[in-house]
């Protein structure tokens, strides 16, 4: 059977010599179970789709007819509205079902509503659920695709992407970067994409952060350093991600106050003359403005926060086509 | 009941016993141990040739879940797996619903057991009423009822005063008191061993450190008092050098792990498996090695297997959702044996562990086969090969993380007062 690309529909794809030949997973759940090979090309084929979504008329037929069903265990607003705009993009049919208007008040479980849902034949469920590991539980159980969107504090695999496609686009490449990431890194699910595709891709991670969140055996997870002080980890850096502070999620033993946060662990304009001259600061958002973030840093001309959100659609739209099996229906 | 069981390898370790002997059980009780003995009138004979024989194995550390989570587990099916596994007795924990925190669900459990049950059944009362850490239960009333412990088992007696008049109490009563010894300010919403899986995994963790200051908080309260105390579930390196430093200043404290602990890290949990969810957790390679040095030097005094029955639903779940335990009465002896393999342990080592010793913890007169001892005695072949798959166990629940694995060696008489009361030859 003769695979057609979207080139063949799009002229878009006029490069995409393989197809999707490279992809062969039918979830996509974490970054660490993906090999590099996988995930340069979902950024390739990311780049491919920013294509599409500068277009006048923003829209292609790939995944016309596939149901994607959007399961939200969590509150979500970017990564949810990121996700469907990418399935609309695509032409698929999405429904979005979040706890507060399905079954799980009712007590239903994860595995029952995953069912019930399945009988209805959806092509992909997206989900983002509190609970780390939750999407495997769901993969070994049903035959359609699962894409994480982000589970407990274990993978937020579209954001790992859309980080690295960011990073990719102002210096052509991952390898040998020094990437900082700084705040909670035990809570994180974005830091741990992060460390799992940069540290594949060739760069070098270090983290920093108050020790009661800095989670124990992190520096066993790639090249990957521990620093005591964000200026070590910040100094040279050709990136710096800040995490989002969530102080009402992580409980009250871990931190004195934000104000003392900022003061050690906030990016300020001082703290980043540290980096490169040109090094860019990021941020999966929601920012708190002042506290991880100052506002100097946030809005300066270095920060390319709002290029990660509208890469985050590119590499939406790259997962589900990938997961889809990349195939055009055949005329 | 009359039995010969012939030419197997006794192991005694109450009698210093290590040879091929005869073992002439006659009324249920043994009679005799020697060589050439004569079949009784009307007993039956078991060739024991290339068997072990040994005292009945006694599992200190139980849920029966029954009454009250029957569809768990009960005393019929839990006692059957019991005996499958090559116990005779089993102590039962009170955690059942209701908790057993007084004679008459005591009373419920041993005329039960005693109706319907395949092996001895010895419950254990509550610490505390309800086991809710709060006010202490009628001890007194437990003993007689057929109690041979308390314990809150499950969660610990979280306020030291309590534990302290718990300790002196009990002692006063002549009942042993078995700790759960766990700071739960530390464990917090953990749901596994605190360590690079748990990072990698993005699961809570629940620091080892949580089990080891509890641990020593019980053994000050009951060196301060002067009372036995008995320690449940020991996973980490930390609780063993605790312990052994209690004992060599001469502290009455005994201590018991479980098969999972000296076999499994935390490396199990990897695929989220709730099979591999226990409380206290899995540990790393350095505490697994540290519960084998406890079994060989004597620290850990007991092998008891912490058999926690769930149904298929509670286990069937996300990872944090699930129930933390798993059954062991079936898979217990082939696990220990493994030991034998790595000379943590010899046979009479084993034997101690798994009989004689929780029997002397809690004061029975069990687990030796001296003359004029009830006939509760294990048949087992080391050599036997088999494979955990769910339909083979007797256990109504199957939340092990065996299933599927070999094992080598299994019990093929479990005789109970001298009657057989499962067989596997």
């Amino acid at each position: 059977m003769v695979t057609k690309t979207l080139g063949d529909r799009t002229g878009c794809f006029s490069d995409d010599e393989g197809g999707n030949m490279g992809f062969k997973h039918k979830d996509i759940i974490a970054l660490k179970d993906l090999t590099k090979e996988e995930i340069e090309l979902l950024l390739s084929t990311a780049e491919n789709m920013r294509e599409i979504n500068s277009r006048d008329i923003k829209k292609v037929p790939t995944l016309r007819g596939k149901t994607i069903v959007n399961l939200f265990y969590e509150a979500s607003t970017r990564t949810r509205t990121s996700f469907e705009i990418a399935a609309k993009r695509l032409s698929a049919d999405t429904v979005n079902i979040s706890p507060s208007t399905s079954s799980a008040t009712k007590g239903e479980t994860l595995s029952d509503t995953a069912l019930n849902l399945l009988a209805m034949k959806p092509d992909i469920i997206v989900m983002r659920h509190a609970i780390s590991g939750s999407h495997y539980f769901l993969a070994k159980r049903l035959s359609c695709s699962i894409i994480n969107a982000g589970d407990g504090a274990h993978e937020h695999p579209s954001q790992g992407l859309l980080d690295m496609l960011t990073m990719r686009d102002k210096f052509g490449t991952l390898a040998g970067l020094k990437v900082a990431i700084v705040g909670d890194i035990t809570h994180s699910r974005v830091a741990r994409s992060d460390i799992a595709g940069l540290t594949k891709m060739g760069s070098h991670v270090f983290l920093a952060g108050p020790p009661t969140m800095i989670p124990p055996g992190v520096e066993k997870l790639g090249n990957v350093t521990v620093c005591k002080d964000m200026r070590e980890a910040v100094e040279d850096a050709d990136v710096v991600m800040m995490l989002r502070i969530q102080l009402e999620r992580q409980g009250k033993t871990l931190l004195p106050s934000l104000r003392e946060y900022a003061r050690y662990y906030g990016l300020n304009p001082e703290v980043l003359k540290l980096a490169k001259k040109d090094a860019m600061v990021m941020h999966p958002g929601p920012i708190n403005r002042g506290v991880e973030l100052s506002s100097y840093v946030a809005d300066g001309a270095q920060s390319h926060i709002l290029n990660q959100v509208e890469n985050g659609v590119a590499v939406r739209m790259a997962m589900l086509y990938h997961v889809s099996g990349g195939e055009l229906p055949t005329e | 009941m009359n039995l010969l069981i012939k030419g197997g390898r006794v192991i005694d370790p109450s009698q210093n016993i290590d040879e091929t002997l005869d073992v002439l059980v006659v009324e249920g009780k043994i009679k005799e141990l020697g060589k050439g003995l004569k079949a009784p009138q009307g007993g039956d004979v078991i060739d024991a040739k290339g068997l072990l024989v040994t005292p009945g194995l006694l599992d200190m550390h139980v849920h029966l879940r029954d009454p009250g989570l029957e569809y768990k587990e009960d005393i019929v099916t839990g006692t059957r797996a019991a005996a499958a596994g090559g116990f005779t007795s089993v102590a039962c924990m009170p955690n059942t619903k209701p908790v057993n925190d007084n004679k008459a669900i005591t009373s419920y459990i041993v005329a039960k057991a005693k109706a319907e049950g395949t092996v001895n059944v010895f419950p254990i009362g509550a610490i505390t009423q309800g086991s809710k850490g709060e006010t202490l239960a009628e001890m007194g009333d437990m003993k007689e009822a057929g109690c041979v412990a308390v314990s809150d088992d499950g969660r610990p007696v979280a306020n030291a005063e309590l534990m302290r008049r718990a300790l002196e109490y009990a002692k006063g009563m002549g009942i042993m008191v078995i700790a759960h010894s766990e700071e739960i300010a530390l464990v917090g919403e953990g749901v596994m061993n605190e360590g690079f899986t748990a990072t990698e995994l993005g699961l809570k963790g629940i620091p080892r450190v949580a089990e080891d200051i509890a641990v020593a908080r019980d053994v000050y309260l009951a060196e301060y008092t002067n009372s036995p105390l008995h320690v449940a579930h020991v996973s980490t390196k930390g609780s063993v050098r605790i312990i052994r430093d209690a004992k060599a200043r001469g502290a009455k404290v005994t201590c018991e792990t479980a098969p999972h602990y000296f076999s499994l890290t935390d490396d199990a949990v990897r695929g989220y498996d709730t099979s591999a969810k226990m409380n206290p957790p899995l540990r790393e390679a350095d505490d697994v090695a540290a519960i084998k040095t406890g079994l060989f030097d004597g620290t850990i005094d007991a092998i008891a297997t912490d058999h926690a029955p769930h149904h298929l639903d509670e286990k069937d779940v996300e990872f944090n959702l699930a129930l933390n335990g798993i059954i062991g009465l079936e898979t217990a002896l082939p696990l220990a044996l493994k030991l034998v393999g790595e000379k943590v342990l010899d046979l009479k080592g084993l034997v101690e562990k798994m009989s004689l010793n929780p029997a002397k913890i809690l004061g029975l007169d069990r687990g030796t086969l001296k003359p004029e001892a009830i006939a509760d005695i294990t048949v087992i072949d080391p050599e036997q090969e088999w494979t955990v798959t769910p339909e083979g166990l007797a256990s109504k629940s199957k939340n092990s993380p065996w299933l599927g694995a070999k094992m080598k060696g299994a019990a093929v008489y479990t005789i109970v007062a001298g009657k057989v009361v499962y067989k596997n030859a």
